[in-house]
């Protein structure tokens, strides 16, 4: 039988966007479930992914990336799904970009599949230098902290199995959460892989991330990193690793 | 030697601190686990206040040699301090709950519209069936 896949769409005010969204994904396999978590938007996302066919999960006000994101993995564990893709609400994601995420969890050979887009060394995406620097900070020091060479932290394409949804279900880190989820993952003895794929440029709206903001998360992140690291909670393991 | 002025009106404060926490909790507008604290900041500064000789005892360990008070200040300070720390943490525990309760109302919310939607599809079937009987 072939796997249940449900894909989690995080949006926050994407109204113009999320319908083109959760009809790629439809398009691409209409087999796949999709559940938009709209995050206390105030316009018509929810409307708008309604229209488009997707199951909606409505947060009653803005919690922010990471609860969101961490609302349709509980989605996703309770309705017994056996793998979620997590894509965004922008458009950024590319749903026919999908095999690529799903052929190495069918195969058992990773517990989350994460698309860089650094991954391709001849490949396209050259982001503006301050988000470069950034990305760059967190690859080295995410890879440094889990011994794995780890190229793109920030990215939010992602196939997870059932052990790693529960995991997620349970334990998400708050904003900018890639990072920390990362090394969450590791902690946890899953298994992460990086497959190169190709993310277009944002259709709509603004990327979430100012300057100074970016700054601030910076800052945080890696100070999280490190508590995260310390934690007391994250290390007991209920699921043994498959 | 504190002056015993500043004994006194800090004695009254203290008292003053005291009798509001303590009226406040009667009204069951504070609760016990957070008057704890504040019951703690007013006791001991009361004590620091009447206590003189204990005052200026203090105040020699810790090398205040010109004005004792100083360390009712302090002792104050402190005890702020712990407060609010602890209010951030009481913040901090409320936010993640919160955070909880606003993804289970939104879980809940979709798949009662699920239902929903299903009895609605389920009565509609079921008149499709009935009317031409009923006709």
């Amino acid at each position: 039988m072939s796997p249940r896949i449900v894909a989690v769409v995080p949006a926050f005010e994407e109204e113009a966007a999320i319908g083109a969204v959760v009809s790629e994904i439809h398009d691409f396999d209409p087999g796949i479930d999709v559940v938009v978590v709209d995050d206390g938007s105030r316009d018509e996302t929810t409307e708008a992914a309604v229209a488009a066919g997707a199951v909606v999960v409505r947060l009653p006000f803005n919690l922010g990336i990471g609860a969101a994101v961490q609302t349709g993995f509980r989605y996703a564990l309770e309705q017994d799904y056996d793998v979620a893709v997590r894509l965004d609400g922008d458009g950024q994601h590319d749903a026919t970009e999908l095999p690529k995420l799903l052929a190495p969890l069918e195969r058992g050979e990773a517990d989350v599949v994460t698309g860089s887009r650094f991954r391709d060394e001849n490949g396209g995406y050259r982001p503006p230098l301050g988000r470069r620097l950034g990305i760059t900070w967190f690859a080295k020091l995410v890879s440094l902290l889990s011994r794995q060479r780890v190229t793109d932290t920030t990215s939010g394409f992602q196939a997870l199995n059932r052990p790693a949804i529960a995991l997620f279900a349970r334990d998400y880190p708050s904003d900018y959460p890639e990072v920390e989820a990362t090394v969450l993952l590791l902690k946890h003895r899953l298994r992460l892989l990086e497959v190169p794929v190709e993310m277009r440029e944002r259709e709509t709206g603004s990327s979430s991330i100012t300057f100074l903001a970016s700054l601030y998360y910076a800052v945080k992140v890696t100070l999280a990193l490190f508590v995260g690291i310390a934690r007391r909670s994250a290390v007991p393991n209920e699921e043994a690793p498959r | 030697m504190t002056p015993v002025r500043i004994s006194i009106a800090a004695a009254i404060g203290s008292v003053l601190l005291l009798l509001i926490v303590l009226e406040l909790i009667r009204g069951r507008r504070l609760k016990e686990r957070y008057a704890l604290l504040w019951l703690a900041t007013g006791l001991v500064l009361l004590v620091l206040s009447l206590w003189r000789g204990g005052l200026n005892t203090i105040a020699g360990w810790l090398g205040v040699s010109g004005y004792p008070p100083a360390i009712l200040f302090a002792a104050a300070i402190m005890f702020v301090i712990a407060v609010l720390l602890h209010y951030s943490t009481v913040l901090s525990q409320l936010t993640d709950d919160n955070v909880l309760l606003a993804q289970e109302v939104a879980l809940l919310r979709a798949r009662v519209d699920a239902l929903e939607g299903e009895r609605e599809r389920e009565r509609e079937t079921d008149e499709v069936v009935t009317e031409p009987r009923a006709g």
